[in-house]
């Protein structure tokens, strides 16, 4: 019990391992493309976590820009991905991914 | 602060952020997802606060609930319309889904308690890293800088260009 009062390394390992864990399981499961995306978001906040704990406990910098570079590459993945579900929605009428089976319209 | 005080603030943080979190993943209606997905992105924030990353965790504040969960609630209600009760997603798989959910979780905290000790260096980062970032943008990262001004600018056009509304005559073609 002691060593879950003073917060260390591990229980910010715990909670990106639950965030990825989620995410994943978004990803695999769900037939909604956006809630697919909303597993992407999870994943990634996951690794932004471990290299901000990685970057504080060893301080470097490193991981916090390569956590900032992680943040503006998940904007521009959002726009792009939302671009194409919105498409995908005026093509196929639906936006669940077990019903999109062909590549042209 | 005291010590007691610092880590049930934390657990707070650490609570919210994985019962939403669960919560998005687990959620059948997207609506509910789509709002609990901002109280996950507010206590990472918090989290980022935590690891004395403060400038990205405003970072975090501004681009994620500012604009991508703006983004996708947009997606959500231009693909479904909100008063429709067909909101609800069903789910695909879900038994190799809970095994791989269960075992991807169980092997990384294994990995992370058991295989090593972790060692902490003498020199921590402490207080505010605004102005390290600055210098370090500046200095050792100004090439991956340009390019990702260059990427986000490049997903921006390529994104309005996606999503623009077609000529009719186009699809008939």
């Amino acid at each position: 019990m002691e060593h879950l009062i003073p917060i260390g390394l591990n229980h910010y390992l715990t909670i990106s391992a639950f965030l990825f864990g989620f995410g994943l399981f978004a990803v695999m499961t769900r037939k909604n493309a956006i809630v697919i995306l909303m597993g992407v978001e999870l994943i990634l906040n996951a690794a932004n976590i471990n290299f901000l704990a990685f970057s504080k406990y060893n301080g470097g910098m490193g991981g916090v820009m390569f956590s900032l570079f992680i943040i503006v590459i998940a904007a521009a993945e959002a726009a792009i991905a939302l671009a194409i579900v919105i498409n995908i929605f005026k093509i196929f009428k639906s936006v669940d991914v077990s019903s999109i089976d062909t590549m042209k319209e | 602060m005291s010590n007691l005080t610092y880590t049930i603030i934390f657990y707070l943080f650490a609570v919210i952020t994985l019962c939403s979190a669960a919560f998005v993943v687990f959620s059948k209606n997207v609506i509910y997802s789509a709002f609990s997905l901002l109280f996950t992105f507010f206590g990472v924030a918090a989290l980022y606060v935590f690891l004395s990353a403060d400038f990205i965790a405003v970072t975090q504040v501004v681009v994620y609930v500012g604009g991508i969960l703006v983004l996708l609630l947009f997606g959500v209600m231009f693909t479904k319309s909100i008063m429709n009760t067909e909101m609800q997603t069903d789910v695909l798989h879900i038994v190799p889904g809970t095994l791989i959910l269960a075992g991807i979780i169980g092997a990384l905290l294994y990995t992370f308690y058991t295989t090593h000790t972790w060692m902490p260096s003498n020199k921590q980062l402490y207080g505010s890293i605004v102005e390290r970032i600055g210098y370090e943008t500046m200095s050792h990262f100004v090439l991956p800088f340009e390019m990702v001004s260059i990427l986000l600018l490049a997903a921006l056009i390529g994104a309005a260009f996606l999503a623009r509304f077609d000529k009719p005559d186009k699809t008939k073609s």
